[in-house]
């Protein structure tokens, strides 16, 4: 840290009052549509971060455009408010030279993965120590209805009248795929999983990449009904928790079973297979997490959320840090006096 | 034999070969050796694109020239007094730019059928009479190369690698240098390969001896030093004195410096070398695009670092979205073009000066950016030091420019006193009472600079419209009207803090010859030697360009014409015509290349008569 800079923030890593949720709200009227799933976030995230007894002024959220990108102006933290598609290159230089902040990104299914998608596999694979809430409606919201990057094949939307002809990205294997270290799904009618998930990934040393699905009750209600309402999401979701096996229904009757690679659906009433023969959830193992991850788009198949995936990596940063920490060591700290005489130098007299 | 000594006032050599053949390494060693010698020198380094073209082809050859002498030099040489051809291509390409009676060193090994085929030649220029108005001297490199190493045992790539070393010996001999500091930069350069440095320095002091031996070279040149201004002196390269001005600044500013940046010819040489500078606490991060490279310089800068961005100007078109950003977050930034030949690709490693109106302008909304350009390869370290002083002065990105002849030239430079650079220390903000984010300082108009970290100034900024004082989003209308007039102003205000327009020469007569950037050392000459035969012309040179010194207008009307000179189609031309309503006029040149001392007399000249008339 440079000496100006260290003259006025904050050493400690504890905050020296006890937050409430109040304490991160701002005096800004929220502006998404009344019903929007956002609102659920916003609220988890408040009610979570005071337990993390984190000083409240070293705490960032950055976003890009959309609707989700509104987030940070409702943060009573540090904020940028970005532009599209660049939160997370805004977020990694900010890490990169103030490592003890803890940053935040905001982004949703369109910033993040169609304009954003190349900056996003690139702050995964370098596991800057950012967390990336990625809101996902499958939908455009603030441009009005049009289809996004995981909406579905043939989606009809205000740009697609005759259905969408692109395959959707599972944002859940993008992230496994640029060698993310922290990858889990959550969803916005689901605040106590979301709760969990959130503090997990904020604990996670390294990027940790938290899909939320998010229901846009304007241009793509429902989208995710089937994972999230009391009639059918336990007939079509399933958990995942450590060391547990996939187990899933109403009467936690059906179970996912490795075959090969493969996951199946097997039954735990009809005798031939009990709760032992089920595929066990490992959070360590990054095989089994693209092996859970390729279950999304499956019908024949439970939807997972929770924790793909959390390992151990080092962090970009740190690493920056060490170069400057072996140079400072190796040749002593800079001197500008030095540098300016470098190489061959002659008078004239 | 007996060698006849003669002085000489200035001389310019030209080394060319094939790209793979180390001409630049060649030419900068020259250099190094000619500046340590106390001559006054200006170089130019050509080259192409391609890394390593096919061998012995027309547009793989590769260039430096340098012009040196015992007076003053500002330009790299409108033409050569001498050539050093180490093939057909090399002389079939750089024949026109020398001087008629000059002199050719050929290497006659490039010379052979193929060689001839390649470079296009129907016979062997050095046989046939069309090198006749020429001092031709033939010298088979190749052979007295590999005869100096035969007992070593080396490769062929090996002995083919050093025999820019036995031209190199050559000229030592003929200009009278010293090969010590040759020896010196090899032994250091490569350290852990004794055969390679063994080599080189046998075939550096074969190429000596054989020039001080042989009958083809007559004649030995002395050129004394140059009287240059007292001090201790370097040799700079503009990318180099680019990245020591940024650590400074940083130093200076009493904050870590930050590039994101992305490689792109002609910058990529920035990043080189502040990558190296770590133990001044510099991060440097490559990016995965141009945009990653700047916006993640906007989330440094909200951090509270000296943050920098370099490029060239297919880079800067990607980066303007995020320098609009810049603009509406006000928060200091700096912005390098190193310019390059456009449009789109264009050309890389030629220079060009057309990003100016891009830097002014090119941007949606009314976004005004201060823009500084720097005028020799030395000056770049004052003017990324500017740029540094406005950007944290005035919470603004601000534009650096300097271009691909300035960045890879070099010229001596007086080393400055660490100490007595300008202190552009900075404040945060620290006081928790009554903050605004976008409260302004009554004079500049800068808002205040409060980073992360610091208690009861959490705050937010982005991309949309904010509301006066407070920061609040704001969309109504005599809001935005008002924050698109304070952003104007906190830009013009500048001018109030920048040196006053002084021309070199009279402050009035017939004629200004106005420039900026790489232009500068072109136009002096041209100017000063008009001068000296009694014309009645002066030079004014803009390092700020946006906005421009308060008395340019006075300055200008004080003479009866205005030349603006531009390695572009006329764009400063446009903004003076345009904001002073005179009529200068332009003479532009878009060949990738600077202008010639000798192109810029000739114009000086023919629009003087005209005035006569």
């Amino acid at each position: 840290m440079s000496t100006l800079v260290d003259e006025v923030v904050t050493k400690s890593e504890t905050a020296s009052v006890k937050y409430t949720a109040k304490d991160f709200q701002t005096d800004q009227d929220v502006r998404w549509c009344p019903g929007c799933g956002d609102y659920s976030i916003l609220a988890q995230v408040q009610r979570i971060i005071p337990d993390f007894n984190f000083p409240r002024e070293k705490t960032v959220f950055v976003s890009g455009i959309g609707c989700s990108s509104r987030f940070p102006y409702y943060m009573e933290t540090y904020g940028v408010h970005g532009i599209h598609g660049r939160a997370t290159t805004i977020a990694s230089g900010l890490k990169m030279t103030r490592p003890e902040l803890q940053v935040w990104v905001v982004t949703g299914d369109g910033d993040g993965l169609s304009i954003g998608g190349n900056h996003l596999i690139h702050l995964i694979r370098r596991n800057l120590d950012i967390n990336i809430l990625l809101f996902n409606n499958q939908i455009y919201g603030l441009t009005k209805g049009q289809y996004s990057p995981t909406s579905e094949f043939g989606k009809v939307t205000k740009s697609t009248p005759q259905g969408s002809i692109d395959n959707p990205f599972n944002p859940v294997t993008l992230a496994l795929g640029s060698s993310g270290t922290f990858v889990a799904r959550t969803m916005d009618r689901d605040p106590k999983h979301m709760q969990t998930v959130i503090k997990r990934g904020v604990q996670h040393r390294g990027t940790s990449f938290i899909e939320i699905y998010q229901n846009c009750n304007v241009f793509n209600d429902g989208a995710f009904f089937h994972f999230t309402e009391k009639e059918s999401k336990d007939e079509n979701s399933v958990i995942l928790e450590h060391g547990k096996p996939l187990i899933f229904g109403k009467a936690k009757d059906k179970g996912v079973r490795l075959d090969g690679f493969t996951p199946k659906v097997v039954s735990l009433t009809d005798g031939k297979y009990s709760a032992n023969d089920l595929l066990i959830h490992n959070e360590n193992d990054s095989t089994l997490a693209f092996i859970l991850g390729n279950m999304s788009y499956n019908p024949e198949l439970p939807r997972p959320f929770g924790i793909f995936l959390d390992t151990a990596e080092h962090c970009y940063e740190d690493e920056m840090q060490k170069q400057i920490d072996l140079a400072i060591q190796k040749k002593g700290k800079g001197n500008l006096e030095k540098l300016l005489n470098g190489g061959d130098t002659w008078f004239i007299n | 034999m007996e060698k006849i000594e003669k002085k000489l006032k200035e001389v310019t050599i030209r080394f060319a070969g094939d790209s793979g053949d180390g001409m630049q390494i060649t030419g900068t060693q020259f250099t190094n050796t000619t500046a340590m010698m106390g001559n006054d020198l200006s170089t130019f380094p050509d080259y192409p694109a391609e890394i390593r073209a096919p061998q012995g082809t027309l547009f793989g050859v590769s260039g430096f020239q340098i012009h040196f002498g015992s007076a003053e030099i500002n330009t790299p040489g409108d033409n050569c007094d001498v050539l050093v051809a180490m093939n057909a291509a090399a002389l079939k390409v750089n024949l026109r730019g020398l001087i008629p009676g000059g002199a050719i060193i050929a290497n006659t090994d490039g010379f052979n059928d193929k060689n001839l085929k390649l470079a296009k030649y129907a016979t062997n220029p050095l046989k046939d009479d069309s090198l006749s108005s020429y001092k031709v001297y033939q010298t088979d490199i190749t052979k007295l190369t590999t005869l100096a190493l035969l007992d070593m045992n080396l490769s062929n790539k090996i002995v083919e690698r050093t025999k820019n070393f036995f031209a190199l010996g050559m000229m030592y001999w003929m200009y009278n240098r010293s090969i010590d500091q040759s020896i010196k930069w090899v032994q250091n350069k490569f350290k852990s390969k004794p055969e390679i440095v063994e080599a080189n320095i046998r075939v550096l002091k074969a190429g000596w001896n054989f020039a001080e031996t042989t009958e083809i070279f007559t004649v030995k040149y002395t050129v004394e030093p140059a009287s240059l201004p007292k001090g201790k002196y370097r040799n700079i390269t503009g990318n180099s004195a680019t990245a020591i001005g940024l650590v400074a600044a940083a130093e200076k500013a009493n904050l870590n410096l930050f590039l994101g940046t992305y490689p792109i010819t002609p910058a990529s040489d920035i990043l080189h070398e502040l990558s190296m500078y770590k133990e001044f606490n510099v991060r440097t991060f490559q990016a995965e695009d141009e945009i990653a490279a700047i916006t993640s310089t906007i989330g440094a800068s909200f951090g509270g670092s000296l943050a920098v961005t370099t490029t060239s100007g297919p880079g800067i078109a990607l980066k303007t979205e995020a320098i609009g950003l810049a603009v509406m977050v006000e928060l200091p930034l700096i912005i390098i073009n190193v310019q390059r030949g456009g449009p789109s690709t264009g050309l890389p490693t030629k220079t060009e000066q057309a990003d100016l109106l891009q830097a002014v302008y090119g941007r949606n909304g009314e976004a005004p950016v201060p823009v500084v350009a720097a005028s020799t390869p030395g000056d770049c370290f004052y003017t990324v030091f500017e740029a540094a002083r406005i950007a944290l002065k005035y919470m603004t990105p601000v534009f650096c420019l300097t271009d691909g002849y300035l960045a890879n030239g070099s010229e001596p430079w007086v080393i400055p006193d660490a100490n007595s650079l300008p202190d552009i220390s900075t404040k945060f903000r620290k006081d928790p009472n009554n903050y605004l984010p976008y409260l302004r300082n009554a004079e500049t108009l800068a808002r205040e600079w409060a980073i992360p970290g610091t208690p009861g100034l959490e705050h937010r900024i982005g991309g949309l419209e904010k509301e006066d004082k407070t920061g609040n989003i704001n969309y109504e209308p005599e809001n935005h009207e008002k924050m698109v007039h304070l952003r104007a102003e906190k830009i013009e205000r500048i001018a109030n803090d920048i040196p006053l327009a002084k021309p070199e020469g009279d402050a009035s007569g017939d004629l200004l010859v106005l420039g900026w950037g790489g232009t500068y050392g072109a136009i002096r000459t041209a100017v000063s030697t008009h001068r000296k035969n009694g014309m009645s012309v002066s030079h004014l040179h803009l390092r700020h360009l946006n906005p421009f010194p308060k008395n340019l207008g006075e300055v200008l009307y004080n003479f009866k014409k205005i030349l603006i000179p531009e390695i572009n189609l006329g764009q400063l031309s446009k903004l003076i015509r345009a904001k002073y309503l005179v009529p200068a006029l332009s003479y532009n040149k878009v060949q990738g290349l600077p202008f010639t001392a000798r192109e810029l007399e000739i114009k000086i000249e023919s629009i003087l008569s005209g005035d006569l008339k």
